[in-house]
């Protein structure tokens, strides 16, 4: 074999590479005829890595909106119509890199705004980035919230809006009332912080906790907190299962074979599985498990059957909505109408624009607050076998975000409102 | 009792899964001397194999027999994976073997392509490409010998390559077509769904046993037991060990080293695929499925030292109950009046992350008073 | 292996004048951004100095540099976070709130001072790599399974700094960007031009440093042990102690170079010691060249360059390409492109792409180009 060849061998590897992936890159063509000028947007999630899966469902949204706007006459700012393109960035799974692609959506290509970030992690790495710029993200996942940025948007659910009213249902009204928790966790902050305001939660509610344990990320061996569960809760119970991704999958697997089943009085509370995730895992398992969400792709109003065929119409028949969607679809919504109201493009403007916005979307009427997130439906919801919600529940009408939790001691009684100069960030009630 | 049966079996059922993913390593390390960190992307392989047939199986043509094709998907992962390592073998790991540093990054290097073919290459040209290469290879093999006269070779052979390419692409043309699944690039795991009978669990003196856990098990037993008989009762078996012992001098007594190591590094990395069937009863199949067992592959190997089945199967055995004593806080419910002092640390040590932590620092520690593992290999070179 | 050329030296003396002149003047030219990921990536040198001074030049492949790198960098991100926690409740950093904890945790208190905190950023990672190395090299644990120990042990310290949320904030990692420094905050432009001159200086003084490392006696062993322990250890020298003085070397380096590198992107987490990046850290040398100092350099700069540059088009195809170059610089280019350029000279380059042939002199000589398995 002569060194010709060797090098040959690892040219062609390379050139292998990059040729599968050359008809990868996008193509925006133009979409709005009688726009008269261009606006360019930032979109930062992760397309490669662990969370590719998740956060690539988001880009897909946030696409189809951009595109849905364009097809219907972009924006309009001041009198002139603006047809919005958009740079897409990966944030690779690495919080490091999602803090250093918005340094450089915002200082080279300058856009008004970034939609972006799925774990709390990467939010947390991107937020000094935009308060020391003084730009602007657009956050669509539900989280457990004690953070209330200035320069962020949160159009997902804070815990008052998703794991609150899912605890209080499951420790009142579901089959298991009355019985201890288990709470299980990725070994992240989200499932760390939401369970521990969930067992604030449940000591003033006079409930039980047994126990709690988290898997470090990447880790998928289950068998050592299934044996905890077993152990903590003999006769049946409710685990609060905060697990992310592909851990879900072999929780769930695994707790059915051990008898850990809704017929054997064990019923698992999720607050990261969607209809996404119940199509991976496969319904089979989760089937009489709950979940709680704003939105649910078995809502029945037009709207929400509207935002699930088109997207199905643009990404593939097969392919499902989910909350974290309708967020991402709302937020452009939501951008689109503060800055037509603003008339400008500009942060601080369309920052004071934004508060107060409403939207009709698909999961009902929202309206945007002064703490930067949103109000929103709760709904409860229990997996049926077709792989969707069975909503059981909902609340009455949207419910008001709190960005500071009122069960955790530390947070009780503060709240943050961006519209009054001197409440800011984090005031006493 | 009935809680040391518990533990015992827990351990069992998380030393299987060590075992079964270490123990291609073990072979392709310990008789070869090569660092194949792509160990863990040909699990991947195997897991999508697995994947890929449920869905055939599915097809109505093959409905009837679904439930048996979990024995399908083990010849198949087996033959998927080890057709790739052969490939890997005798283009990539060849030139370096000798160089283990340099055989470490190599296979870094394959093991980032693979992660990244399967989430931009549609499983459908995946399988077609197998299958190409799964033909090309064994039908020169099976035609005659004397059909094949050195004058036409050439031709034939060519003749051979192109048919092949022919039916993989009709191959991937008919599974993209036929089972839209396939037909799309997805970084999105799958799922693989167990058949029926493998759900739910079986009850023995008030434990459950989950079958799926009691199917990897078996899996892992027969697996071990055939690799024990082939090494030391088949003829090739014993070329093996005699190339692992002296290589030059086995060449002189006519064994082709060259086909004992495609045969040594195949027969891993198909061990690597069962592996990956393995994995995939338990979770879901995505990319980075393999990336996740690497490491704890490693360890196992390194501790049951180098080259020694046996030492691996103990390593692996152990590793797993550990976890498990340790990972599940079992220490507090055996002894439940234990010191609060003591108490504390063990809690504080009661979580699968903290679990992990505490075992490698046992095993660095054991390290110290075996440095060769469990079971040392013994010679009488210099650096041993 | 490194021919040492004599250059004339009002030649080098330009050069440097050149050198110096380019890192005054690369503040003013390149927009903030590209001059923040250029700070970044010459950062990203001197982890990639350490990793050539103890494979290129030691034999040892670490790859588990991660674990040093994120201890300088929290080391850094520690300082900064208690130097500007005074506002908030408790006078502790912020994120100590969210779990509840009302009292700075005991490994925190000697951070609250600068200098310790400028020690700290070394000399940890160096007693860490020193005490992890003792253990491992005393037994004679090497080639292959100090990879995999070195490996585990970044899984280890991954899995005991991302759990532990109440002490060291978690996955989170520690945020720099907001922090102050010097009464301005340090995702300022000012602040960050600042440490880009500093993250200069110190690339060429870490350079210098390894440069007389491997010069002298010591450098000698340090070649000797990679190309034959034994005979080393025969001549009466102890290579366990080399051995674990320059580990705890290139950690200290990799401290170094975790602490500019948190300050420049503005977090230190526990993703700085996933198993990928500290892999990375061993193809920058080793397309650079290792065993080549400046090669490491110039690999770091521009490997991370092109991931940049290609991850902003092509998202998914860099890992193809990262792929590829493993495999190329392994296969084809093992000493590197510097040392390729050193050794070779690319006057050859039309031999090894098989255009003209190679002028047969001596059989030893022919031998060098053929394979040692024949196929």
């Amino acid at each position: 074999m002569s060194i010709a060849k060797r090098l040959f061998l690892g040219l062609s590897s390379v050139a292998l590479g990059t040729s599968l992936t050359a008809c990868g890159g996008s193509n925006q063509e133009s979409t709005c005829l009688d726009c008269d000028d261009e606006i360019t947007v930032g979109i930062l999630h992760s397309l490669s890595g662990t969370m590719a899966i998740s956060e690539s469902t988001l880009v897909d949204t946030e696409k189809m909106a951009i595109e849905e706007i364009n097809a219907a006459g972009g924006v309009e700012v001041a009198g002139k119509k603006y047809e919005i393109k958009y740079i897409v960035e990966d944030g690779a799974s690495d919080w490091p890199t999602f803090a250093e692609k918005s340094k450089k959506l915002i200082d080279q290509d300058k856009v008004p705004v970034v939609f972006g970030g799925w774990t709390s992690a990467s939010r947390k790495a991107m937020l000094p980035v935009y308060e020391s710029k003084d730009a602007f993200l657009y956050y669509p996942i539900q989280y457990e919230a004690q953070e209330c940025s200035r320069n962020i948007f949160y159009t997902g659910a804070t815990p008052n809006q998703q794991s609150e009213p899912a605890t209080e249902f499951m420790y009142k009204r579901s089959p298991a009332a009355g019985k201890p928790f288990f709470l299980v966790g990725s070994d992240y902050v989200f499932p760390r912080t939401s369970n521990t305001i969930t067992k604030e939660q449940l000591k003033s509610l006079g409930g039980n906790v047994v126990g709690e344990d988290y898997l470090p990320l990447g880790n998928t061996e289950v068998a050592p907190i299934i044996s905890k569960i077993k152990k903590a809760l003999p006769n049946g119970g409710v685990i609060i299962n905060t697990l992310n991704g592909d851990q879900n999958v072999a929780f769930f697997k695994q707790i059915q074979d051990v008898g850990i089943t809704p017929s054997n009085g064990y019923y698992v509370m999720s607050y990261s599985i969607a209809e996404e995730e119940i199509s991976t895992i496969g319904p089979e398992f989760l089937k009489g498990h709950y979940g709680a969400w704003n939105y649910m792709m078995s809502i029945d109003t037009s709207a929400s059957k509207k935002f699930a065929q088109s997207f199905k119409k643009r990404w593939g028949n097969d392919r499902v909505v989910a909350d974290p969607q309708e967020s991402a679809y709302n937020m452009v919504y939501l951008w689109k109408a503060a800055v037509e109201k603003a008339g400008t493009f500009e942060d601080n403007a369309v920052r004071k624009a934004l508060v107060g916005v409403k939207f009709d979307a698909p999961q009902g009427p929202v309206e945007v607050m002064p703490n930067h997130h949103l109000s929103q439906t709760v709904r409860i919801g229990q997996i049926t076998s077709n792989g969707q919600f069975n909503i059981l529940e909902s609340s009455n009408g949207p419910i008001k975000p709190q960005a500071w939790n009122q069960f955790e001691p530390t947070s009780k009684g503060f709240a943050c409102d961006w519209t009054n100069s001197r409440k800011g960030e984090r005031y006493r009630l | 009792m009935q809680l040391i049966l518990e533990s015992l079996f827990n351990g069992l059922a998380i030393g299987s899964v060590l075992l079964i993913a270490a123990l291609g390593l073990a072979i392709v390390f310990g008789l070869m001397g090569v660092i194949n960190l792509a160990h863990g992307e040909l699990m991947m392989l195997g897991a999508y194999s697995t994947y890929v047939t449920q869905l055939i199986f599915k097809l109505p043509a093959l409905k009837p027999f679904y439930n048996s094709y979990i024995i399908v998907s083990l010849l198949v992962a087996f033959l998927v994976s080890s057709i790739v390592g052969i490939l890997l073998e005798k283009s990539i790991i060849r030139r370096l073997y000798g160089n283990p540093l340099e055989t470490l990054l190599a296979t870094w290097g394959v093991s980032l392509i693979l992660q990244q073919f399967v989430r931009s290459v549609p499983l459908a040209y995946g399988s077609g490409f197998i299958i190409t290469v799964f033909t090309g290879l064994i039908v020169p093999l099976i035609i005659p010998e004397h059909l094949i006269s050195n004058k036409s070779k050439r031709y034939i052979k060519s003749g051979i390559w192109s048919i092949s390419v022919l039916i993989g692409i009709l191959t991937a043309n008919y599974l993209s077509t036929t089972i839209s699944k396939l037909g799309r690039a997805s970084a999105r795991n799958v799922d693989v769904t167990a058949p029926a009978w493998m759900r739910g669990g079986i009850d023995i003196l008030g434990i459950t046993f989950p079958v799926t856990r009691l199917v990897i098990i078996v899996i892992t037993i027969i697996a071990v037991i055939s690799v024990t008989v082939f090494l030391n009762r088949s003829v090739w078996g014993m070329r093996i060990r005699a190339v692992t012992q002296n290589r030059s001098m086995s060449e002189c007594l006519g064994i082709s080293s060259e086909k004992v190591d495609i045969l040594t590094f195949g027969i891993g990395s198909g061990l690597a695929g069962i592996a990956g069937v393995a994995v995939s009863l338990l979770g879901s199949v995505g990319p980075n499925v393999g990336s996740s067992y690497i490491v704890g592959c490693f360890m196992v190997v390194v501790l049951g030292g180098v080259g020694n089945l046996l030492g691996t199967i103990i390593a692996s055995f152990s590793i797993g109950i550990m976890t498990d004593l340790i990972g599940a806080g079992r220490l507090l419910t055996i002894w439940p009046e234990m010191p609060s002092s003591l108490a504390s640390t063990v809690n504080f040590f009661a979580t699968t992350s903290m679990a992990r932590v505490l075992i490698f620092a046992l095993i660095v520690a054991f390290l110290q008073f075996r440095p060769a593992g469990l079971f040392p290999q013994k010679g009488r070179m210099v650096e041993g | 292996m490194n021919i040492d050329t004599k250059r004339d030296p009002r030649i080098s003396f330009f050069i440097w004048v050149v050198i110096i002149a380019l890192i005054i003047a690369t503040p003013s030219l390149l927009p903030v951004f590209r001059l923040n990921l250029l700070g970044r990536y010459l950062s990203l040198a001197i982890v990639a100095l350490g990793v050539d001074l103890i494979w290129g030049f030691t034999g040892l492949l670490s790859l588990g540099q991660g674990v040093f790198f994120a201890l300088g960098g929290y080391s850094a991100a520690m300082y900064l976070q208690l130097n500007s926690s005074g506002s908030f409740p408790n006078g502790i950093p912020e994120f100590f709130g969210l779990y509840g904890v009302q009292k700075l945790p005991f490994f925190w208190e000697p951070f609250k001072s600068p200098i310790f905190a400028l020690i700290a950023i070394w000399a940890i990672p160096a007693l860490v790599a020193g005490c992890l190395g003792f253990l491992v090299f005393r037994n004679r644990i090497k080639g292959v399974y100090f990879s995999i120990l070195t490996q585990a042990s970044l899984l280890v310290f991954f899995n005991l700094f991302n759990g532990q949320q109440r002490l060291i904030n978690g996955t989170n990692g520690l945020k720099t960007d907001v922090t102050e420094l010097f009464g301005q905050m340090v995702g300022s432009d000012s602040i960050q031009r600042l440490f880009f001159w500093i993250t200069a200086i110190l690339v060429l003084l870490s350079w210098f440093f390894t440069k007389w490392i491997i010069r002298g006696r010591f450098g000698d062993i340090l070649i000797g042990i990679r190309d034959d322990e034994a005979r080393v250890r025969f001549a009466g020298y102890n290579p366990t102690i080399f051995k674990t003085i320059v580990f705890s070397i290139a950690g200290g380096l990799a401290g170094i170079s975790g602490a500019l590198y948190t300050i420049q992107s503005g977090i230190v987490s526990p993703q700085f010691m996933t198993v990928p990046f500290s892999i990375e850290m061993v193809i920058w040398v080793a397309v650079g060249g290792r065993g080549t100092l400046l090669g490491a350099i110039l690999g770091a700069v521009f490997i991370n360059y092109a991931k940049s540059l290609v991850s902003e088009a092509l998202p998914a195809s860099w890992m193809f390409i990262q792929g590829g170059l493993f495999i190329l610089v392994v296969t084809a280019l093992p000493e590197g492109v510097l040392g390729w350029l050193q050794s070779d000279r690319p006057k050859n380059l039309l031999i090894r792409l098989g255009i003209s042939k190679p002028i047969r002199t001596y059989p030893s000589l022919e031998a060098k180009g053929k394979d040692e398995v024949n196929s």
